[in-house]
This record gives structure tokens, sequence and C-alpha cells, in this order.
């Protein structure tokens, strides 16, 4: 049976990958899984510089969900290299740096600075975050800027990139089509969902932020027909996410077209999500006499 | 720390909405610290979908059953008050950086404001075990809206620590707060170790009630997605080297802080 995947040049031996930001540098979750069997790590956002991120109350759970909007907090781009990496170089697992930026330049070092790092496989570019006030959602939210941040992005490194994109936006097939011609190897979708949410008591919103990312099983229906669309409307490699909290959900997002999938806040609720997510396609292949993986992407649009 | 489910021994109403559940856990019961604290799954659904934070209030080696004594206010709460024994309880834990021990001859003040008097219980065990013959050393300040709703009076006349008590509304003991009660008796020169748990409130009263030379260790709470240092949602500013400030995860670099570094 054969699991592995190719997502642009990032080759994982199953599409099981881990959600920017939920998923810490990878050492949290060591307990409880064996980071071997991984797909693939993606890290929290990083920046240049360090950030400390938004003041709290940071997170609200909402029906079937939770919305952040926890700012971007980490020590930056140097500190990610000295101190986590080295720990995830340690394993037999793709890692992909997900990045972030308040300008393109911002990005362009960024990238320039991972390049030719030892133990990083390849790029995620976050041009979709919703907890920021420059950059992140600015440049995703429009298929030319968004084209634009790739482009320069693509200038100054060989590493695989993956465009992260937003479902706040009119087209997510026009933005993948963009960033697709301006260089991205693949994209990653969704990211969150801008939402709010008001304690009655109190009457002010609950987030000191005002607004936060909406993730969990509550998005995944719009993150399914994110990835439907995109996957008609480009060739590059999708990872779906958005909602998966086991196998079925996962392989919705497969039928859909997505190459690999990654799991996010359910981590939080159960820290072997991962594994159970990958054990649950094994068993459904088997059952269903599947011998390849890539017989299940986008077999949605086949019937 | 572990993540399992975990046997349900008993789960009573012990006064109004308050419930004291037992779950049988060698893991946790041989593990555990005064002050560290456990992410419980209410519900295995997606709705309510996130874990809730509750502390360790009291552990029974021998039997290994750890104590969890919540407030129903919510939700996962509400769903936790009506899991009977014998039903298997999600647990993820124990989290978290507990109290420090106290040193032999020290003075020491437990102060716990409402529901928040719940880890204090754990560490008073502790406290009895390795400190026996000195628990004259040590005062048990406790506060609640009413006398129905304060937490262990039998337990600590039983484990033999001293108790004072106070109301909001004076229906027994002093009416007032903890602080306000502490402040009034409290004529022993400075306590060498206060530990307190409550509302945050309390702990900006309590900064400026007790003398500077205590050490002041406080249990602080925030929404928590994770429990384990990755979502980054619980963030409590500390002070940092000079006259920086850092982020600390209460999760992780918490629950318990030195009050002094906490910058509210
Ligand atoms: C480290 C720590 C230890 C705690 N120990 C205890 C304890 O021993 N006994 C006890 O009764 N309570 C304790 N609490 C508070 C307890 O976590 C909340 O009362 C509980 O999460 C409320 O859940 P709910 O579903 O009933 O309420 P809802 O209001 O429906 O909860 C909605 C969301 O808000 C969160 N939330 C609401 N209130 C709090 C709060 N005060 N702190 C953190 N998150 C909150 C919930 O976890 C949930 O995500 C502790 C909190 C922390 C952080
Ligand atoms: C607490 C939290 C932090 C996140 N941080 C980031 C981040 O730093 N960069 C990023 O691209 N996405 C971030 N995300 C978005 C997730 O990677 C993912 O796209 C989204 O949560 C949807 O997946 P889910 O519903 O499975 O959680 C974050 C999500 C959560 C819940
Ligand atoms: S709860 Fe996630 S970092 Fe503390």
């Amino acid at each position: 049976m054969n699991l592995a995947v190719n997502i642009g040049g990032i080759f994982m031996k199953n599409p099981v990958a881990t959600a920017s930001g939920t998923f810490g540098y990878g050492g949290e979750y060591a307990d409880f899984i064996d980071l071997n069997k991984l797909g693939a790590i993606v890290t929290k956002g990083i920046t240049l510089l360090p950030r400390g991120g938004n003041p709290v109350p940071r997170i609200v759970e909402t029906p079937s969900g939770m919305l952040n909007s926890i700012g971007l907090e980490n020590p930056g781009v140097e500190v990610v290299l000295e101190k986590y990496l080295p720990y995830l170089r340690g394993f037999d697992v793709p890692v992909i740096i997900n990045i972030a930026g308040d300008t393109i330049d911002d990005y362009v070092r960024l990238a320039a600075t991972l390049e030719g790092v030892q133990g990083v496989s390849g790029l995620e570019i976050n041009i979709s975050c919703p907890n920021v006030k420059k950059g992140g959602l600015a440049f995703g939210s429009d298929p030319e800027s968004a084209a634009e941040v790739i482009s320069e992005i693509r200038g100054v490194t060989a590493l695989p990139l993956i465009a992260k994109l937003s479902p706040n936006v009119t087209s997510i097939a026009r933005v993948a089509e963009r960033v697709a011609d301006a260089g991205a190897d693949a994209v990653s979708l969704i990211n969150t969902l801008t939402g709010m949410s008001i304690d009655i008591r109190k009457r002010k919103p609950v987030l000191a932020n005002i607004v936060g990312g909406l993730s969990g099983p509550a998005i995944r229906p719009v993150a399914v027909r994110a990835v439907w669309q995109v996957y008609q409307a480009v060739s590059i490699p999708i990872i779906g996410m958005g909602g998966i909290t086991c196998a079925r959900d996962a392989l919705e997002f497969i039928m859909a077209g997505a190459t690999g999938v990654a799991v996010g806040m359910a981590s939080f609720v159960n820290p072997r999500t991962t594994i159970e997510v990958l054990e649950g396609i094994e068993a459904f292949m088997k059952e269903n006499g599947i011998e390849d993986v890539a017989e299940l992407i986008g077999s949605a649009h086949k019937n | 720390m572990f993540n399992s489910k975990y046997e349900i021994e008993e789960n009573y109403q012990v006064f109004p909405g308050h419930y004291l559940m037992a779950f049988k856990s060698l893991d946790i019961a041989r593990t555990a610290l005064p002050g560290q604290f456990l992410h419980i799954r209410c519900y295995q659904g997606t709705e309510p979908i996130l874990r809730r934070p509750l502390s360790i209030h009291s552990i029974n080696k021998e039997k290994n059953l750890v104590y969890i004594l919540y407030r129903v206010c919510g939700r996962g709460t509400g769903l936790l008050s009506g899991m009977k024994a014998g039903e298997m309880l999600d647990v993820l834990g124990p989290l978290g950086n507990g109290f420090t021990m106290p040193k032999n001859d020290e003075k020491i003040v437990l102060m716990g404001g409402g529901i928040g008097a719940a880890p204090l219980f754990f560490l008073l065990e502790e406290i009895k075990t390795h400190f026996d013959k000195r628990i004259d050393k040590v005062s048990v300040f406790l506060g609640a809206a009413n006398s129905d709703l304060i937490v262990g009076k039998e337990k600590i006349n039983k484990m033999g620590f001293s108790g004072y008590y106070a109301t909001d509304d004076g229906s027994s003991g002093f009416k007032g707060t903890v602080i306000d009660l502490f402040e009034t008796i409290w004529t022993e020169g400075s306590p060498d170790r206060i530990y307190a748990c409550g509302p945050s409130p309390m702990f900006r009263s309590l900064a400026e009630a007790a003398d500077k030379n205590a050490r002041i260790e406080v249990s602080v709470e925030e929404h928590m997605g994770c429990g384990l240092g990755v979502c980054l949602s619980c963030v409590c500013k500390v002070a940092g080297p000079g006259t920086s400030t850092e982020n600390a995860h209460i999760c992780v670099d918490g629950p318990v802080f030195d009050l002094r570094k906490i910058i509210f």
C-alpha cells in the first residue's frame, strides 16, 4: 500500500501534516505520538524579529470550534533556528517553516535566511493571518498582491514554496491561480475565517483583539468547498485543512482534491489526532482495496 | 504527563452548584504535584469542543484516587456534573508547574477565595505529610460569598490546621474578603510564605496587603486551548531581565507564579 505523496518537491511518507500554530515546534507533542510517523511538521508562524502577540483573552470557544487572536507570538527566526530546529532535525520528517511578515521585504529576508538551512524542507507562506494589523491577510486577500509576495520570495529561494490561502476572499480559486503563476509549488488551505464573539453580560467583545480567526469542525464545509474549487483551478498540489478531527474528515479533503491534509486545533483536544487520522486512512484504503492514496486524491470530481 | 481515560469513582454535589469528583489514576496519583492542573474533556463530541482546565484538589495515594472540586458555571462543567461513577473520564495531565514546597521553619499562610481554594487542599496534604510536626506554623484563610460555599472547613480541622473564614454576607465568620480578614487578625509579623488562589482582583489587593519580605505564590487562570504550551492563548505578562516584560504561558510556566513577578 502506498501512502507517500509529493507536495511540490517535499516528499512526505504519508499525507498527514500538522497545521501551523497548532503543533508548536514539534516537541510539545512527542510525549503522545511518534513524530517520525508524521507526513510533515509545519511550525508555528515565525517572523524576522520576536513578537509578543495580542493581549488576552486570545481565544474563545464557539460552536464546534474556537476563535483565536494570538497575533503571531513567536521568538523570531534566529531563536527558532537555534533552539527548535536542531531538535526537529533528529526526526525523519520534513519540516516546513511557516513564515509571516509586515512587508514584502520581511518575507523576502526571512526566506533568504532560511535558504540552505539544514533541516528545512520547505516554506509555507502565511499571507492569510487575520490577527495582525499589517501584512498577513492584507496580502492574501488580493490575488495580485498575493502573487507579488510569492514571486518576490521565489526570487531568493529554491525551497519548495507553499502559499497558505485565506477563505476571507471573493474567489480563493483566483488567488490560487495567481500564486501558482507566481511560482508557488503548492497551496495550503484554509487559514481561519474572521469572526467575533460578544460577552452579553459585559456587553463587549470577548477577545481583547475584538476579532479572531475561526477554526475547528465548524469551518470544515467551507474548507472542503475551497479545496474543491482550487483543485479545479490549479494543477499544483493542495494541503487541505480546517476542522479535521478523524480520518473520515481527512478523506473528504483528499477526495475534494487535497494531496496532503493538516490537523489543526483537533490536536488540542486529542493530542493523538494526527496518528489516528493516518491509521484511519490506512484502514479505509485496506477496506476498499486501494493500493495508492493517489487514487483517492480528487476522486469526488470523477464520480 | 499522560493522556488517558480513567474510571470515575464518584461524582456528587458537595454544596450548591459545586461538585467533587474522584477518578482512579495510578499515573496521576504517583506523579502530580500540588498546584498542577488537569485538562479534562467533558464531552467526546465536538460541541463543546475544548478541554477544561481544573486543578487537582486532592490525591489519595493509597487508593490512587485523584479528586477535582469544581463549580458548575457553563456547558463543560455542567456536562461533567452529569457524569456517573463507572464512566470513563478523558484526562490530560498533570500539567504545569505547581507550588514550591516551604522550608521547614517557615511561617506559612494559605489563602483561598471561593472555588479558588480547590488546589490548596492538595498542598495542605503534602505539607502535612512532609512537615507534620510543624503544622502549627500553617494558617489557612478561606473566603466565600456565604457560609454554604466555604470549601472544606471540616477537612482543615481534621488535618489539624488552623482555619479562619470570611464571607461576603457575614453569614458565618468574618464579614468581608479573605484579605480583609487576614489584615484584621494577623498579628504575628510577616509570614515567610503565602500561597493564594482565587480571582485576580484578590491578587492585586494581596500584593498591597502583604509584607514585602513574604514570598507569595499565586495560581493564575486564563482561557486555555492546548494546555501544552502550543497554542499560546494563555499568556500572563511577567517581569523579564532588567525592566523588560515577557510572555509567560500559564499552562506550562504556571499556573503558579511568584506574585511579585506578575505584571497586572
Ligand atoms: C489552571 C486552572 C485551574 C482551574 N481550577 C479550577 C478548579 O479546581 N475548580 C473550578 O471550579 N474551576 C477551576 N478553573 C476554572 C475552570 O477552568 C472554568 O470554570 C471552566 O473551564 C468553565 O467551563 P464551562 O464549560 O463550565 O464554562 P463556559 O463558560 O461554558 O466555558 C467556555 C470557555 O471558557 C473557558 N473558561 C470559562 N471560565 C474560565 C476560567 N475561569 N478559567 C479558564 N477558562 C475558563 C472554558 O474553559 C471554555 O473554553 C481553573 C482554571 C484554570 C486556568
Ligand atoms: C491557536 C491557533 C494558532 C494558529 N497560528 C497560525 C500561524 O501561526 N500561521 C498560520 O499560517 N496559521 C495558523 N493557524 C491556522 C491553522 O494552521 C489552520 O489553518 C486553521 O486552524 C484551520 O484548521 P483547524 O480547523 O483544523 O484548526 C492557527 C490556528 C490556531 C487555532
Ligand atoms: S493553553 Fe495552549 S499555550 Fe497554554
